[in-house]
């Protein structure tokens, strides 16, 4: 392993961007072409990566350089790149999900030069934040992440409801604060694992083998829980998550809903409770009592909702109930399924969001009652949207079904009859998909809408790479399952350890 | 070949699959291509579904014990989900009747979906059901019975609103998928807490565990509980009432469809679930009873709205709905045997009459309506007469399948009141009169369709080959499909049975009470609607008795009663809660917004923009700072005086 | 100190110099004015500086090599300054301060 693979991965989409820069403005598809090749490079690295871990030995693996590098010695940052079968779901997602992100954006022509170069970064971006295991490093490309966001909503977005500037600002505004708190906490327990230890280490594990007080985990997880929540669109702080998704282009969409947002769930397990897990226990009820107030809120919500757009941005918040519920069961069962529904759920958002796109790109609207019958002049693009259906109300066959039934499984055993509410948002899920689905691609067909064409070429990408993860990954559970395992069993045993030591 | 099609019994189903892939990828601009491929997929697994049901049936061994075989499908510490295969009487037979039936209306449907531009679809939908559902019956756990059970509701959705250009075909596949979905619900959680409680959802470890249930530490009332849970699903799915009502509006499909979901696939899943978790309800007297008298009463509650239709494939619905009733009603009082029988028959003799159905609107033209139809026995004499052959089995006349199979379910029934539970005469009572409801409905359309005077408008001409075919067919099934369960040579029961088989004396009295319901329902249907060409005595009869006549016309308003529910409190709701989400939730968040915007508009004033202004400030700041260190506290008036 | 002065005079001196420099820089209109005015500010600084190191550190010349310091930044400053002024000047007619108000909210 001599050769650092995660690296490069990470470099493959920063140095395609860099080629962009030097190729002229004029030359769009030869800008598209160089960032598909960017992330299908990234892409077949992260499968090379995902298919060569062994799942056995479990742990981290395909560390680069052989282990940490030191990089800010008084602070005990290191360059500390590794996976486990926690994050690289995680990255095999970034990249499915920037790899149909670059097609899903093939028709955008107003200054598509640009709009590469910062969707690039944006993988990278991401990319970054679950390969890193060095809570420094993490921070620096959560950081990173926001900023072209922010551009591209602003200048590729789209004003319905709410203006495009309103969309990026709310967006950027609200998951700034929410990383103020977390920076407030993570800096905290930086502080106090030096003062605990006497030697800085910045690395997870490092950090998750000091014995903070209780109090002060109750503090410091409860800070956290605000910045990871916000950016998993929590209720109540889930509203920057419908306007943000209906401001901001395909791309953005996609690559927020399918994966950005999963950094919150992320860090919630890999951080908050890895290292703090007597404060998990404080907040796991809370955590559970807000998810199901999510599920069912953002379920009504989307079903109140006459924008595509906005029903796959409320549909999002309210999946995210699901994983704050297994999160909170904190079992084995119950963060297995909420990682792999996290997954599921990247898969499917994304497929969605890129078929709205396509829709928006040439029908020019979302509102669902002036579509209809879309399956008479577009049937592949009805295909498309209506598999992203069907995984969003969990049929069994795609992805997500059985990340949610372990979800169920764990959190009806821990919390009971609140459970019970979250399930019963499955009937109000399949009320607003069918609806969303049947009104905009049933129905008789729509004269003024002859002239368009269906997908394809490179615009069937997305509905390919994403559609067929729906598939495979329904059929062969294990293939996800097996993986996420590996990952979250340690990290579920160490948080057992650390409380039965810690008392109560 | 028997042992090779046993130990390949998942072939049945994957055969379907594969022909559901193929027909999408490869063979879809071809659509004659795409029906053999279909045809072809189907016709296999009836082949090896035979063999299996050879090897099955003639090895008593398998009756005592099924042949299981499964693999891991996943699984985790603590959760575990196998995938595999159970064969046992009772799926054995389940595949027989499934692929056959499905085979027959796929060489039905290359005649009635001639020409349709979306063929290939049409068969690809055909094939990925006739999988799902095959999928379902060989299940050996609940959870792939669920995954199955679910991916027949989406065939049935897109097969539904098949014909997308109908915005009713749309709404009706919403609402069979959605009512379906509160039914699953339901079952999710029965999975849940069999999973939780007794830690597998493997069908033969749970009929071990499940009986022990006092050592898993739950009580009789739980399991109870999870038993009502688990057949809220059948409810839905099987259209029990008050879940009944997508199945009436399924008839928006093509034909076929409606052919192949109410005879042979969809409906029959949930009789088919609580038959095969029977263990687990006859721990539970309580949830028992339920079934009982939710199968009883459907069954009475449906057939007295097919009294007063008109639509073909409406009364045809709805007489459906009633025969699972009666289905659930024998699981009911314990007779698994007798249930599957009821199942068996009924999926020929309804498939018989949905195909004919199709035939005669095939030849009308999309005619619906049967007071518009007569004497098309003339005209479509194939059709005609094996509709009649369907309509004497589904009536009970003898030696007609239907007539086996319900004179089981009455005996069952009566068996069960007879031990101690009284209100079994009740649900008796229903059965009964429901049998006699049954006979009438069914002549009256039989009568006013197919006799009488011919209407000159219509234009009717028998159907091809490849229609009337299967119809034969069935229609031999329907008149000797019932003679393998007669009192007097009972093999069903020595094959199909839970516990012990059961060994009743032939119930003569019980049969003759039977047939005279059957002939008094035909008789009166004959004396109003054939007899009296005017149909005056009907007619009259509707009018003086107008209430009675629109709540049954109107099918109770269940229909609106949901509607309203939906619009006036989920979708009020939903806006409401929105509102709330926009005004409040986000009103603070703008709220917070806003008083950082006013403060700055405020702040804003103090930038006079004046260079000499600022400098004073700055003097002024400079000036305090120095006189609070200095003056202030002593460490930092220290650090001023010398940093020591 | 044998010299018999006090350094408080020098600070008075200084700190008088310094007043009236402040007082110049932020009441005077025009801006040569207010440049002349910093440098008397600068002037006070320098007095400090010098007087300081006599009494303070006799031995070595920090004081002196920091008022250097400060003469030479004066310079430049002023330089700037008064190039700043005539650009002004050039657009605006006019070396009245009350006229540069463009960065006003």
């Amino acid at each position: 392993m001599n050769i650092p693979v995660l690296t490069l991965t990470l470099l493959a989409p920063v140095i395609a961007a860099l080629f962009i820069v030097f190729i002229p403005k004029e030359e769009e598809k030869l800008c598209k072409w160089v960032a598909a090749l960017g992330t299908g490079v990234a892409l077949v690295l992260s499968l090379y990566v995902y298919f060569g871990y062994d799942r056995s030995v479990g742990g981290l693996q395909w560390v680069d350089f052989g282990g940490p590098v030191p990089w800010i010695g008084d602070l005990g940052v290191s360059y500390y790149m590794a996976v486990d079968g926690l994050s690289l779901p995680m990255l095999l997602l970034t990249n499915l999900i920037g790899f149909s992100a670059v097609f899903a954006s093939w028709n955008v022509t107003h200054r598509a030069k640009e709009l590469m170069i910062y969707l690039l970064i944006l993988i990278a971006g991401v990319m970054g934040t679950f390969i890193a295991q060095d809570l420094f490093i993490f921070l620096l490309f959560y950081e990173v992440v926001v900023i072209p966001i922010y551009i591209m909503v602003i200048i590729w977005g789209s004003s319905k409801r709410v203006t495009k500037e309103y969309a990026g600002m709310k967006l950027t505004i609200y998951l700034l604060i929410g990383s103020a708190f977390l920076l407030v906490g993570v800096i905290a327990t930086f502080v106090q694992s030096v003062a605990i230890t006497g030697t800085p280490d910045m690395s997870f594990e490092g950090l998750a083998r000091v014995a903070f007080p209780e109090e002060f985990q109750i503090y410091m997880f409860g800070l956290m829980l605000l910045g990871f929540g916000s950016l998993l669109s929590m209720w109540p702080f889930h509203s920057w998550s419908p306007d943000g998704y209906a401001g901001a282009p395909t791309a953005v969409s996609m690559i927020h809903a399918g994966v950005l947002k999963k950094i919150g769930g992320y860090g919630l397990i890999r951080i908050a409770i890895f290292v703090l897990p007597m404060g998990a226990k404080f907040w796991a009820p809370w955590i559970a009592v807000l998810g199901v107030i999510g599920v069912a809120y953002a379920a009504m919500g989307a079903l109140a909702q006459r924008d595509l757009k906005y029903v796959v941005g409320y549909s999002s918040v309210s999946h995210m109930g699901y994983v704050l519920l297994g999160v909170a069961s904190l079992g084995v069962i119950g963060v297995n399924g909420a990682v792999a529904n996290m997954f599921a759920h990247g898969v499917m958002a994304a497929l969605f969001f890129s078929m709205i796109g396509f829709i928006y790109e040439k029908t020019h609207t979302r509102w669902i009652p002036d579509l209809g019958g879309l399956s008479h002049q577009a049937p592949r693009l009805s295909v498309g949207f209506m598999m992203a259906a069907m995984a969003s109300l969990g049929l069994p066959g795609l992805i997500s079904f059985i990340p949610e039934f372990t979800i169920f499984v764990e959190s009806f055993r821990v919390f009971g009859w609140l459970a019970v509410l979250a399930i019963a948002g499955i009937i109000i899920t399949a009320l607003y998909v069918l609806r969303a689905g049947a009104n905009t691609l049933f129905g008789p067909a729509r004269e003024e809408y002859n002239h368009i064409k269906d997908i394809r070429g490179p615009e069937l990408v997305p509905l390919v790479v994403l559609g067929g993860v729906l598939v495979i990954g329904g059929i062969l559970p294990s293939l996800l399952f097996d993986m996420v395992n590996s990952g979250v069993a340690p990290i579920l045993a160490h948080i057992q350890e650390a409380l039965q030591i810690g008392g109560r | 070949m028997v042992q090779f099609a046993l130990n390949h019994a998942w072939l049945v189903p994957l055969l379907p699959a594969l022909a559901f892939v193929i027909i999408v990828f490869l063979t879809r601009p071809w659509p004659k291509v795409s029906s053999t491929v279909s045809i072809a997929a189907i016709l296999s697994s009836f082949v090896l579904s035979s063999s299996i049901a050879y090897g099955v049936f003639t090895n008593p061994g398998f009756i005592e014990k099924p042949l299981v075989y499964s693999l891991r499908w996943f699984g985790m510490e603590g959760f575990t989900v196998h995938v595999g295969v159970m064969l046992d009487p009772t799926s054995t037979m389940m595949l027989f009747m499934v692929s056959m039936v499905a085979t027959l209306i796929q060489i039905y449907s290359t005649g009635y979906m001639e020409g349709d531009p979306q063929y290939s679809v049409f068969f690809s939908y055909l094939s990925l059901f006739a999988a799902s559902m095959l999928g379902l019956v060989i299940s050996s756990n609940l959870l792939q019975m669920f995954v199955m059970w679910e991916l027949v509701g989406l065939c049935s959705f897109l097969l539904i609103g098949f014909y997308t250009f109908k915005i009713s075909a749309r709404e009706a596949a919403k609402k069979a998928f959605i009512t379906t979905r509160i039914g699953d619900f339901g079952m999710l959680l029965g999975l849940l807490f069999l999973q939780i409680v007794f830690g597998t959802l493997d069908l033969t470890e749970l009929a071990q565990r499940v009986p022990a249930f006092e050592q898993f530490g739950i009580s009789l009332g739980l399991l109870t509980l999870i038993a009502i849970l688990l057949f809220i699903g059948p409810i839905g799915k099987s259209g029990q009432f008050p879940l009944h009502v997508w199945l009436p509006d399924a008839m928006e499909g093509p034909t076929p469809v409606s052919a192949l979901i109410h005879a042979a696939t969809m409906v029959v899943a949930g009789v088919y679930l609580v038959g095969r978790t029977l263990f687990l309800f006859a721990e539970v007297p309580g949830a028992m009873e339920v079934v009982a008298f939710t199968g009883a009463f459907t069954a009475l509650f449906a057939a007295t709205i097919a009294v007063t239709q008109r639509e073909i494939k409406r009364i045809l619905a709805y007489s459906t709905v009633s025969q699972l009733g009666y289905m659930m009603l024998a699981l009911g009082v314990g007779s698994l045997s007798a249930s599957m029988f009821h199942l068996w028959t009924h999926a020929f003799f309804k498939a018989l009459m949905f195909l004919g159905a199709g035939s005669v609107l095939h030849a009308l033209h999309h005619k619906a309506d049967v007071w518009d139809m007569g004497g098309l026995i003339k005209k479509m004499p194939i059709t005609g007469w094996t509709f009649v052959v369907g309509g004497l089995a589904i009536a009970g006349i003898p030696p007609f399948a239907g007539f086996w199979s319900k004179d089981e379910i009455l005996a069952v029934t009566l068996e069960y009141a007879k031990h101690g539970h009284t209100l079994g005469y009740v649900l008796f009572l229903m059965a009964t009169f429901t049998a006699f409801l049954t006979a009438f409905y069914m002549w009256r359309m039989i009568f006013l369709a197919f006799f009488g005077k011919e209407k000159p408008e219509n234009h009717p001409h028998e159907s091809p080959w490849n229609m009337t075919f299967p119809l034969i067919v069935l229609a031999v099934l329907a008149a000797v499909g019932g003679l393998i369960g007669t009192p007097w040579a009972n093999w069903w029961s020595r094959w199909i049975h839970f516990g012990q088989p059961h060994h009743g004396e032939p119930a003569i009295g019980l049969m003759l009470l039977s047939v005279v319901l059957a002939l008094a329902g035909i008789g009166l249907a004959y004396l109003l609607y054939y007899k009296d060409e005017e149909k005056r005595t009907a007619q009259e009869l509707a009018k003086r008795y107008p209430t009675l006549y629109r709540i049954s016309f109107n099918k109770y308003y269940v229909d609106e009663l949901y509607q309203w529910f939906t619009r006036t409190v989920v979708d009020a709701g939903a806006n409401v809660l929105y509102w709330f989400d926009i005004h409040v939730v986000d009103g603070i968040v703008n709220g917070l917004a806003g008083i950082t915007k006013t403060s700055g508009k405020g702040l804003r004033y103090l930038q006079t923009g004046k260079l000499q202004t600022y400098a004073l400030v700055f003097f002024v700041a400079v000036l305090v700072i120095t006189v609070v260190l200095a003056f202030g506290d002593p460490t930092s008036a220290g650090i001023m005086g010398g940093g020591k | 100190m044998a010299t018999g002065l006090n350094p408080s005079y020098f600070v008075a001196l200084s700190a008088a110099l310094f007043c009236i420099g402040l007082y110049g820089a932020i009441s005077r209109k025009n801006a040569i004015a207010v440049l002349v005015s910093i440098e008397l500010m600068l002037t006070a600084v320098n007095i400090n500086l010098v007087a300081f190191n006599k009494f303070l550190t006799p031995e070595a010349f920090i004081g002196q090599i920091f008022a250097i310091f400060v003469i030479t930044v004066a310079a430049a400053e002023v330089g700037l300054g008064l190039a700043i002024v005539i650009a002004i000047y050039r657009n605006r007619k006019s070396v009245d301060l009350d006229d540069f108000d463009w960065m006003k909210w």
